[in-house]
């Protein structure tokens, strides 16, 4: 029972860190960025092959896939996403999907399309268990270290976003982008490194999940219905509230699929059904906005 | 009378173009391998092409006066492909066999067309007991779920473990593997207390691996495609279901040769029951597993591979000995008749077609993984001999 929470939340956290760049990208930049799973899974790639051939320690390739991933994401933004933005949202939308399958086929090309294995340090391999059966808490390290992983960025672009002076500049940006540059805002700037960071943060989720999502070619189309559906709950205007719809699909997913294994896989969507039938704009929206 | 005489020459000329690729196809032999080449399935095509060079690399490419050209082609996995390929493949290039198939889809896809066109279809992987069914041009020379299924179910209750949860990938052989595994354990004495189906895009085993750990069985049985086979057994070992006496027993897919070594140490001790380890120990094997390496770079043949091979020889075989006038190819059905009821020792053991249901009759073995030289491999320690795929003899 505990121990389903917790792997809930584990599994909660890791999709969040995986879908908040989206959420930034679409609720901040308006833009609807389908290949948004293509940098989690770049960041996935870069932490199996620099580990797998060249033997780098696990917890150095973290910040090495965040940092790939927020270099891809900086130079595709400069060069691709930016004549994109003024874009109509199908144009996005037929773009960023188109960009998902050249990621996939080249992955697939390049690296071949099996299953990556990346292999964990002992000390992360372990697990722990508090209190006897009924209320048995079993949690894996793994889990635990991506709980600390995540809680700890979410508290960290929390502060970014509200107290500093970047994130002002950024909400500036985005509600009005003339008046912004007219106050000497480098708006540009301003775009290119918060859509480096989502990336990057997309990255370090692809190589945090490597392990317990897996990870191969197809990683970016079929986690993007999950990137998708997070965003959808959770609305767009805040971190919070992508983190709560985040934590409730992974407690749902893992406790449907424990608890009714029949009907698994369908407990996602009809949550996200009802969910968006009572509140169409999302479970955590304030009120106005754009 | 001038136009007669020239469209008579015409229609001579005509004839003439048209007879002439008869005449050069005559001492070519053609074989439509369809594989998937990309894609997930990606390492099957790879295996069997690999094998399929080998073959015709060690036995040359000319057999009974005829020159064997092999064609393959890439369907990628989707069935509708496929078809399209093996219609391309019959009508345009005139193969005399149709050979690969990765997945079940695949081949019930094109069993029509092999029908229709009365052309041999040899499946070299897919593993769908029905297969053999849809076509009577069909042959096999890969293996069935229920085949190897059936033998672990013998196998368990002879060694301690009644009390069965199984998990398998919910999709044809996955309720193959299921149902049959189920039904004999049952017969044997034992029981399934909890059958777990994991949709196919399933992102996390978490929730299924923690359902098994709490229901206490002797044993956790698993099939699901080779690519997933790694995830499974290191959450198995996460959760610590080793620690609470649980075995993990699985159809040979999950440790495929082609990706142990990959798994780690995490895949020590595992059972599985499959016809093929590339650590099957007999001479025939071993030149086969070192003149593999050596063509391809150090790879290891797996399951696919040796179906691929042993496809090779039946098809071989089937040409040398057809019985045909004269010098002409041997004919759709002459060829399907030679295939039927050939004997011989493949790397897997001695295997034998059967001419009834054109489906392979084989060792299934039982193997455990071990260290051996630095790698892991599926070492043998128990054969069931000469099983017949239990899905035909209802």
């Amino acid at each position: 029972m505990l121990t389903i929470l917790f792997d809930g939340v584990a599994y909660g956290m890791l999709l969040f860190i995986l879908a908040v760049g989206l959420a930034v990208t679409m609720g901040l930049m308006n833009f609807i960025n389908l290949a948004h799973g293509a940098f989690a899974m770049a960041g996935g790639y870069i932490t199996v092959l620099l580990m797998q051939r060249m033997g780098v320690p696990f917890l150095v390739c973290l910040p090495l896939a965040f940092l790939g991933a927020a270099l891809m994401g900086a130079l595709l933004e400069r060069t691709l996403y930016r004549p994109m933005y003024n874009k109509p949202h199908l144009d996005q939308v037929l773009f960023s999907i188109g960009l998902v399958f050249m990621a996939v086929a080249s992955v697939d090309y390049f690296l071949g399309s099996s299953q990556q294995n990346i292999h964990l340090p002992v000390w992360l391999k372990g697990r722990t268990e508090i209190g006897s059966d009924p209320f048995m808490l079993g949690m894996g390290h793994y889990r635990l270290f991506i709980i600390a992983v995540c809680a700890a960025l979410t508290v960290a672009l929390q502060y970014v976003l509200t107290k500093t002076r970047f994130g002002s500049r950024l909400r500036a940006s985005v509600d009005d982008q003339r008046v912004a540059a007219g106050l000497g805002i480098n708006v540009n700037l301003v775009f290119l490194s918060t859509f480096a960071v989502g990336s990057g943060l997309a990255g370090l989720g692809g190589a945090l999940g490597a392990e317990v999502l897996g990870l191969d070619p197809t990683f970016p189309l079929k986690f993007m219905v999950y990137f998708l559906i997070v965003v959808a709950v959770g609305g767009t205007s805040s971190i919070t509230g992508p983190l709560l719809a985040a934590l409730l699909l992974g407690i749902a997913d893992v406790a449907g699929k424990y608890y009714i294994p029949k009907l698994g896989a369908f407990i996602v969507y009809s949550l996200m059904i009802a969910i968006l039938i009572w509140r169409p704009q999302g479970l955590f929206v304030r009120k106005a906005g754009k | 009378m001038k136009r007669r005489q020239f469209t008579a020459a015409a229609l001579a000329a005509a004839t003439f173009a048209a007879a002439l690729p008869a005449l050069a196809q005559d001492n070519t032999f053609k074989i439509g391998l369809i594989l998937p080449m990309t894609g997930q399935q990606a390492s099957t095509g790879r295996q069997i092409e690999a094998a399929a060079r080998l073959y015709m690399a060690q036995n040359g490419d000319t057999v009974a006066g005829k020159k064997i050209q092999l064609i393959v082609k890439d369907d990628t996995s989707l069935p509708d492909t496929t078809r399209r390929l093996a219609q391309e493949l019959v009508v345009n290039d005139k193969v005399n066999v149709l050979a690969g198939f990765g997945i079940t889809p695949s081949a019930l896809a094109t069993a029509p067309i092999a029908t229709q066109s009365k052309t041999p279809l040899v499946v070299m992987a897919a593993a769908t007991s029905s297969i053999t069914e849809a076509s009577p041009y069909i042959v096999r020379t890969s293996f069935t779920l229920p085949q190897v299924s059936v033998a672990l179910a013998d196998w368990a209750p002879k060694n301690g473990i009644k009390k069965v949860v199984s998990l398998v990938s919910d999709y044809g052989p996955g309720i193959d593997a299921e149902k049959f595994f189920k039904d004999r354990l049952i017969f044997n004495g034992g029981q399934v207390t909890e059958a777990l189906r994991v949709p196919m895009r399933n992102p996390d085993f978490a929730p299924f691996l923690q359902k098994v750990r709490d229901s206490k069985p002797d044993a956790l049985f698993v099939f699901v495609p080779s690519g997933a086979g790694a995830a499974v057994m290191k959450q198995f070992l996460e959760r610590g279901l080793d620690k609470a006496g649980i075995k993990l027993i699985a159809t040979g897919d999950v440790t495929d040769d082609d990706q142990l070594n990959d798994m780690g140490d995490g895949a020590l001790g595992v059972v599985s029951s499959h016809h093929y380890s590339a650590a099957h120990p007999s001479a025939t094997n071993k030149k086969f597993v070192e003149a593999f390496g050596k063509a391809n770079k150090g790879m290891r043949p797996n399951f696919m591979a040796v179906g691929g091979y042993d496809g090779m020889r039946v098809i071989y075989e089937a040409l040398r000995t057809a019985k045909t006038t004269g010098k002409a190819t041997p004919s759709g059905d002459a060829l399907l008749a030679a295939m039927k009821g050939q004997i011989f020792e493949s790397p897997r053991g001695p295997i034998f077609i059967d001419a009834q249901t054109r489906d392979v009759v084989q060792n299934v073995y039982l193997r455990k993984v071990e260290r051996k030289d630095g790698q892991l491999y599926n070492v043998e320690f128990d054969v069931i001999k000469d099983v017949k795929d239990p899905g035909k003899t209802r």
